[in-house]
């Protein structure tokens, strides 16, 4: 992700050079392009033996959607991942970034990569674009100090959290959390509830759709469920080709070519006088 | 008898509806949810009434009955509130004094209710309230609700303001036909137990109001019990001295 020097100001962070072109054009009615948000539904939680992420699969671009079976899971490190809402381009670039950041971390201490230092590299990034760059995330892995889950917000502001919910679909998926979540779940009970969490956020709200995407991370080893749940198939698909009804007549199957009007001279030389 | 309007004077008087608008809500209170079962209906609201972002009020009542034969809970401006009370009463006393042996039913009230949100809404000057509207008639429980634009339905389960993002979905998952009172009771406790984790303007001091064929009861208020132990609160960064 690393961009050419001198297109980048000096010390990075936002640079306001074109907000009062901006400012100017908006008040002449220019309108940015919207961009693709993600609209969606991410979760995350801990159980017993560490942590479990999950996030619907939808992607929209105001009221279509652009993307069926999008990705939200993004890898940083291979015992952590970050699920994104927001706008999509947003989420990857930021994951993407933070995940070779954290790979060469890796090969400067020659340890296992941290919870918290993924989350200090994003909290950073994010609150030096002061809300800018549009990621909603949530960070889940196991370190050795044991499992962590995080909530990053755009402005760059974190939360600890035993379980958490990110995205438009965050209410409906809280509720199911807040009734049924405790301490020390299993994992077949955790990925239960995840699914049952991205679910409600999937037929309650309208940004986020499709299938469940989960992924289990313990000490050892992850999983990356991808598609774990499918609950919206397609019902229907034909078996044969369109039939037309009785009532439609075949008339003729004759071709009859159509007799030119106009004599047609070869082109070039008609443009010029 | 004049015209059944409310208020004579107002309704028709020009300066009305110029000077007298309601631009923002002032008290307001927050969800109501409600659910069919069994017997009939179960409503829950808490107590609170906020001034914008200050709890004033904690012993506001929004849940009433109307008649023999209904319920209603309000979310939204409280002041609004009790002149749909009022317009209520009036409807009632006026009813009572054709003494037929007749009571207006839940359907019935639902439909005044719904005319005079439409009307008020257009003209400009709504009463600021979701109103859930449930009650047996006949043997036949009935669940409805009103906003303030007028959008009315009936439904198995109903849910107004933060309730509707954070019940709704609970209500669709886990409500069915013939639950009993105790299954109601705790079902409805728990999406006013997750709304007063996640809703800002709840309090923990809720009624729970029930209609059957036999009466209305409205609980005393009391008080949710809530679990903040998570190891998470507790210790948020092990391994981070």
């Amino acid at each position: 992700m690393s961009k050419v020097a001198m297109d980048v100001p000096a010390k990075g962070g936002f640079s306001f050079d074109l907000c009062k072109r901006n400012a100017m054009l908006a008040k002449d009615g220019v309108q940015l392009p919207p961009f693709r948000k993600t609209g969606t539904t991410i979760v995350g939680l801990i159980f017993q033996d560490g942590v479990i992420l999950g996030a619907d699969t939808r992607a929209t671009e105001g009221p279509i959607v652009a993307d069926k079976n999008c990705e939200k899971i993004h890898y940083l490190a291979p015992n952590i991942y970050c699920c994104g809402a927001g706008t999509a381009a947003d989420t990857e670039a930021v994951t993407d970034m933070v995940s070779s950041q954290l790979n060469l971390h890796r090969y400067h201490t020659g340890r296992q990569s941290r919870v918290v230092t993924a989350l200090t590299y994003l909290k950073k990034h994010l609150f030096s674009y002061q809300g800018h760059v549009s990621a909603a995330l949530v960070l889940g892995g196991v370190d050795f100090t044991g499992p962590h889950l995080h909530t990053i917000y755009p402005h760059g502001s974190t939360d600890t959290l035993p379980f958490a919910t990110m995205g438009s679909g965050s209410l409906a998926a809280m509720a199911i959390f807040e009734s049924k979540y405790k301490e020390g779940l299993t994992r077949e009970e955790g990925i239960q509830l995840v699914t049952e969490a991205i679910c409600s956020g999937i037929f309650n709200d309208l940004g986020s759709g499709s299938n469940v995407d989960i992924c289990v991370i313990t000490k050892d080893n992850k999983e990356y469920l991808r598609n774990h749940l499918q609950p919206n198939p397609r019902t229907y698909v034909s078996p044969k080709q369109y039939s037309f009804t009785k009532k439609t007549e075949v008339l003729l199957t004759k071709i009859t070519p159509l007799k030119e009007k106009v004599e047609v001279i070869q082109a070039g030389d008609a443009m010029e006088e | 008898m004049e015209s059944n309007s409310a208020k004579p004077g107002l309704l028709c008087s020009p300066e009305a509806s110029q000077s007298q608008r309601t631009m923002y809500p002032y008290v307001t209170g927050t969800s109501v949810v409600a659910l069919k079962y069994k017997d009939g209906i179960l409503m829950a609201a808490d107590m609170g009434g906020s001034y914008g972002s200050s709890l004033r009020y904690k012993s506001v009542e929004r849940v009433k009955p109307i008649g023999k034969h209904c319920l209603i809970g309000a979310s939204g401006e409280i002041s609004d509130f009790q002149e749909v009370l009022y317009y209520l009463d009036e409807l009632t006393l006026n009813d009572n004094m054709c003494d037929d042996g007749n009571s207006l039913g839940p359907k019935e009230i639902h439909s005044y209710l719904t005319r005079v949100m439409y009307n008020r809404r257009n003209k400009f000057d709504p009463l600021w309230n979701s109103l859930v509207l449930g009650g047996v008639k006949n043997g036949q429980t009935y669940l409805g609700m009103v906003t303030m634009i007028g959008v009315n339905f009936e439904d198995n389960h109903i849910a107004t303001g933060f309730g509707n993002h954070l019940a709704r979905p609970i209500l669709r998952d886990e409500w069915r036909e013939d639950l009993s009172f105790e299954d109601g009771v705790k079902l409805l406790e728990k999406c006013m137990r997750v709304l007063l984790y996640r809703d800002r303007s709840a309090v923990n001091k809720l009624q729970i109001a029930n209609i059957t064929k036999e009466g209305v009861t409205i609980s005393k208020p009391y008080s949710l019990r809530t679990f903040w132990g998570f190891s998470a609160f507790i210790n948020p960064t092990p391994g981070a001295q």
